[in-house]
């Protein structure tokens, strides 16, 4: 019994070509999440993961529904989103939250608009993603991504650290090290949105990272152990899935998502029990 | 006399290598007063002059500073007065690179800004971050190594040197959250011994923080004075100033660089100016 709820899924090719793609999704995204969380950039995340959707719409309007496609189309407006907030946030100075808001409904909004034009994309898919979706070359994309994060996020570790800590602190490019840590941030978003969907990819990169934080008092701490309840979300996601049957994405972000309330309740560190004791 | 005749404090780190340096310790031990750590005085610096003229400052659309012109002496001990908003640490922003200059130049004689300090206000750093002390000592270092070298077992031992010599000895793992707004002072004061630069910018280092912090902190400031380094810092106390400064430069009182008598020693800066007396507050003058 237990077994046909719990290995029996995985035996499914599909279900380990899923369960193998949220894995690197695991392993990449939440020490990306725990550096916007430290950076009071959460809500970035939000802007990207709807930032993207037009530019996967137009990926899947010229080139088809490849992998691709979608996912160049999807790279290149997160990109171009993340300039313009940060364009935005300079010229205006203050009430950056305000414009970023503006910022992903109206792409969220074209997004929509421009997949609902098209014939033969399935809007549930992008928003919400689907197991099966995930195919070889998604896996491929999944995996890259995070064979690509990785060593890029090691190099750039120390100014980002420095640069989140003390901005004043002499570190030549400031700005490019924000530009590849951004940069990396999409790339992220977007090869998550076949299993997870636009909409719901960001949460495995953010719940986590907002849960570690409640049992870490080190970054090093923060990030393995962000990475290790994203692990568990994911597979324990992908089991909701395929058992009760909704949506890879809202089951693998609920399974997250719970995680972080345990967290916010019991946490050590301001979690809502110490805070009253 | 609150700062005067206070003993020296534990050891710093030995010199490190950075910029031009002149002559180098002789033996025994002792220092130019006979009195401190041999190894500290044994890294005398020798910054180039900083010469600034005509500098306008400019920041969120308005000029801040404006036309201000003289030089930095090398080794000199500057304090930075004014009142709020007179431009003290945007001045400190634009000589170590980090604000352009609106017009005007700023001629730091070959220093590259990397190899000049700035000690942050209190505030400008995020610490709720979650670091240990001896980690944001140690990342002192980067401004030397850059920021791919390795900090290793050698960088850090200096660090913990450092974190003794402003008295926090021990404390290098706790994390910078769980300390008190006169420790994580300290801590800032480690970095920047840490990162042994030719001239020290300290924006506000004495304010939220106790006497007894203060003035074992004004002795790492006279210790790097001895170095010869050339530091400025941005101060409120016009005691302090009178006692340890020997340099002033006055900002916003209209003076400051055109005839020279905003800027100068610190007698003559300060003589046309009352000692500080208590300001009655707008509640205390309606009372």
């Amino acid at each position: 019994m237990l077994h046909d709820l719990i290995v029996a899924p995985f035996g499914l090719g599909f279900m380990r070509r899923a369960l193998a793609g949220c894995l690197a999704l695991s392993v990449a995204a939440p020490p990306l999440g725990v550096f916007l969380v430290l950076r009071r950039m959460s809500l970035m995340s939000d802007v990207l993961q709807h930032g993207v959707l037009p530019g996967i719409a137009v990926g899947a309007a010229i080139g088809g529904l490849s992998v691709w496609a979608m996912g160049a189309g999807g790279i290149v407006a997160g990109l171009i989103v993340a300039l313009l907030a940060g364009w935005f946030a300079r010229r205006t100075g203050t009430a950056e939250d305000s414009q970023l808001a503006g910022l992903y409904l109206v792409a969220l909004a074209a997004g929509v608009a421009m997949v609902s034009a098209q014939r033969g994309v399935d809007l549930t898919h992008l928003l919400f993603g689907s197991v099966l979706a995930v195919d070889n070359t998604a896996l491929f994309a999944m995996a890259g991504a995070a064979t690509l994060t990785l060593p890029v996020l090691a190099v750039i570790w120390r100014p980002m650290v420095l640069e989140s800590l003390d901005p004043g602190f002499p570190s030549s490019f400031g700005g490019l090290w924000h530009g590849c840590f951004l940069g990396l941030v999409v790339i992220s978003v977007v090869s998550g949105f076949e299993a997870l969907g636009t909409l719901m990819s960001v949460g495995l990169m953010m719940l986590p990272a907002i849960a570690a934080r409640h049992w870490c008092g080190s970054l090093a701490g923060q990030v393995t152990l962000s990475v290790a309840l994203a692990i568990a979300a994911s597979v324990l996601g992908l089991l909701i899935s395929f058992n009760v049957e909704i949506p890879a994405g809202p089951a693998i972000v609920l399974s997250a998502g719970a995680f972080w309330v345990v967290s916010l309740v019991a946490g050590p560190r301001e979690g809502l029990i110490r805070r009253r004791l | 006399m609150l700062y005067r005749n206070h003993g020296p404090i534990a050891a710093l780190p030995p010199a490190l290598p950075l910029g031009r340096r002149r002559g180098a310790t002789d033996a025994g031990g002792r220092g130019a007063d006979g009195r401190l750590d041999r190894r500290v005085l044994g890294s005398v610096v020798n910054p180039p002059p900083i010469r600034l003229e005509q500098v306008t400052l400019r920041r969120g659309g308005h000029d801040v500073l404006r036309d201000l012109t003289g030089t930095f002496a090398p080794g000199s001990l500057t304090a930075l007065a004014g009142p709020n908003g007179a431009g003290k640490s945007t001045l400190l922003h634009a000589l170590c690179g980090a604000l352009p200059v609106t017009s005007g130049r700023i001629d730091l004689g070959g220093l590259d800004p990397r190899a000049i300090a700035l000690l942050p206000q209190e505030g400008r750093l995020d610490r709720s971050f979650p670091i240990s002390c001896r980690d944001v000592v140690a990342l002192g270092w980067s401004a030397r190594l850059g920021l791919f070298r390795r900090i290793g077992a050698g960088q850090y031992a200096v660090a913990d040197q450092a974190l003794a010599a402003v008295g926090l000895a021990g404390l290098g793992a706790r994390p910078i959250g769980a300390l008190s707004a006169g420790q994580f002072q300290r801590v800032l004061f480690a970095r920047t011994i840490v990162r042994d630069a030719p001239v020290i910018l300290l924006d506000e280092p004495f304010s939220a923080i106790d006497t007894a912090t203060e003035a074992d902190l004004m002795a790492i400031v006279r210790l790097w004075h001895q170095e010869g380094r050339t530091i400025v810092a941005v101060l409120h106390d016009f005691d302090l100033i009178r006692a340890e400064f020997p340099d002033t430069l006055l900002l916003g009182s209209g003076r400051a660089g055109h005839d020279g008598r905003g800027w100068g020693p610190t007698g003559g800066v300060l003589s046309t100016r009352p000692p500080r007396q208590p300001r009655l507050t707008a509640v205390e003058r309606a009372a």
